[in-house]
């Protein structure tokens, strides 16, 4: 029925094939895998670093607008586009220092662990047809129990650095993430429900006709804005960044941290933001799919001339600016607000939303 | 059942309000940026509120006069010694006797910029300027005369 051939314009699984039998051509096939697995590995790490060096600008920049400042604009002439890599710069050359007191060896993992959690969820998203780096069937349920990696991380962070403001920050960083993974589970099984599958890839793919925010109409819309605000919490960021409410916890969790180890957490935060977007991108906006309405043949086949990495990496980053909007607007909450949130408004919401979606798709009122 | 309604009203009216404060970081966002960029556009695009206080002037008109009088009693209001108003006593045509001012003495480092000074004066004679680029090297730099040289109080109409 539809014509499908637009997905391969940009498929690049083709590449990964060829590249694959060029390699084992000249090698036996264990060293082929392991090159392979080096060099993916070194392009997550790269990506990594790349994106969140632009998510920390591009978070310095809009933030100085919602204040009516410029933000930075003298490193690296116009625009201050070298700030971030000479703090990067400055943040490597900086000692790690060890604490009296801490427990060394959690206090040195504790780091890893969060990093480790954000690399896992990061390999997960859906960059292109064909481009995806761990996909399994259970992709998205994968992305949640990794992510969950995290919080472990944060509580060792905040309880080996034996200081006040690190347990404090990191209790209530996993009083709160604990709480929130309800409604993130909760709205991701709504879109799992809407999709049929828990393969990412598959999930986007069910998508070709349209995005499953405007094919789930008022169930799926109410869930991305469930989504989006427990994903900002999962974060720690935005009104939810009491775990390092710099007021009275200094920075929270990783208040005892320097050099490259506090570099880090800071990098894991930042591409928090982007995973959480990026997962919102897939279940809701399409992923990397083109933006179609059926009926229009015309309008689709134009868009499908746009590759699949923009498509993805532009909508993420709209989800990113939609988050640091929020970030920039709203107060703090206190932690009896915040559970009280979750608890008493959304997660009743979210399973509301479960319960009409499941209406919907059993008497098929999607469009 | 009334639980149950005001927990929705609840929810509704949280929905606003955040979404009214959206709005107005939103047009914050569009607003230009405030900042002054200050060596760069200091021929340019500077601006100086109005009203800011940067250092006490004496307003002269084109014919050299001023409006000050003499009557010291902005010396009394200064709360730091800051300023110091040496008069003379003269005979005008008619023999009365009369005060009038010999020099307007101002010390800007000793100045608080409060402004009970121009608060004080009953004729307008002192004002602040925007002149705000006052650091120099000697203290003594900061001891000024207010008053222009050869200048006289302005005769009354």
């Amino acid at each position: 029925m539809n014509n499908n051939s637009f997905l391969d314009y940009y498929n690049i699984q083709d590449l990964n094939t060829a590249i694959h039998e060029a390699l084992l051509s000249v090698m036996p096939q264990w060293l082929a895998i392991l090159l392979e697995g080096l060099a993916v590995g070194l392009l997550i790490i790269v990506l990594y670093a790349v994106l969140a060096i632009i998510l920390i600008y591009m978070e310095r920049k809009v933030c100085a607008r919602f204040q009516c400042r410029i933000g930075p604009n003298r490193v690296g002439g116009k625009g201050g586009l070298l700030q971030v890599p000479a703090d990067v710069l400055k943040i490597l050359t900086k000692e790690i220092i060890s604490l009296k007191g801490s427990d060394r060896f959690l206090y040195n993992l504790a780091p890893f662990l969060v990093i480790l959690a954000s690399i896992f969820t990061f390999s997960c998203l859906p960059w292109n047809k064909g481009a995806e780096i761990l996909r399994m069937n259970i992709g998205i349920f994968f992305v949640l129990a990794a992510s969950s990696i995290g919080v472990l991380g944060i509580l060792l962070a905040g309880w080996s650095s034996n200081s006040k403001y690190t347990i404090i920050g990191a209790v209530r960083s996993g009083a709160m993430i604990i709480s929130y993974e309800l409604s993130i589970g909760l709205t991701v099984l709504t879109m799992v429900l809407l999709s049929g599958t828990m393969d990412i890839q598959n999930i986007v793919m069910s998508q070709d006709r349209m995005w499953n925010i405007f094919r789930g109409h008022l169930p799926a819309v109410a869930a991305f804005i469930v989504y989006l605000i427990a994903g900002n919490a999962e974060a720690n960021r935005g009104p939810f960044d009491l775990a390092e409410a710099e007021q009275e916890l200094t920075a929270g969790y990783h208040t005892e941290y320097s050099g490259m180890h506090f570099g880090f957490f800071y990098l894991a935060e930042y591409l928090n933001l982007f995973i959480t977007s990026g997962i919102a991108v897939t279940l809701f906006l399409g992923g990397w799919m083109p933006l179609h309405f059926p009926g229009l043949d015309g309008f689709n086949a134009v868009m499908d001339y746009i590759p699949g990495v923009i498509w993805f990496v532009s909508k993420t980053f709209l989800v990113v600016f939609l988050l640091m909007w929020i970030r920039w607007t709203f107060p703090r909450l206190r932690i009896d607000q915040v559970l009280t949130l979750e608890w008493k408004y959304l997660m009743p919401l979210s399973l509301l939303i479960l319960l009409i979606m499941t209406v919907c798709v059993v008497f098929g009122i999607t469009l | 059942m009334s639980n149950f309604s005001e927990y929705i009203q609840g929810y509704v009216q949280g929905v606003k309000s955040l979404l009214i404060g959206m709005r107005t970081s939103m047009k914050v966002f569009c607003q230009k940026p405030v900042t002054e960029q200050y060596p760069e556009n200091r021929h340019t695009t500077l601006h100086i509120p109005e009203r800011h206080r940067a250092r006490l002037v004496m307003v002269h008109d084109e014919e050299n006069h001023h409006h000050c009088v003499a009557c010291g009693i902005c010396q009394m209001a200064c709360p730091n010694d800051t300023i110091k108003v040496v008069s003379e006593t003269y005979e005008d045509e008619d023999g009365k006797k009369k005060k009038r001012l010999v020099r307007y003495e101002y010390d800007l480092g000793a100045c608080m910029f409060c402004q009970l000074c121009v608060n004080a004066c009953p004729h307008d004679a002192i004002r602040f300027s925007n002149d705000f680029e006052n650091a120099v090297f000697q203290r003594e730099k900061l001891y000024m005369v207010l008053n222009n040289e050869g200048s006289s109080c302005a005769p009354k109409k």
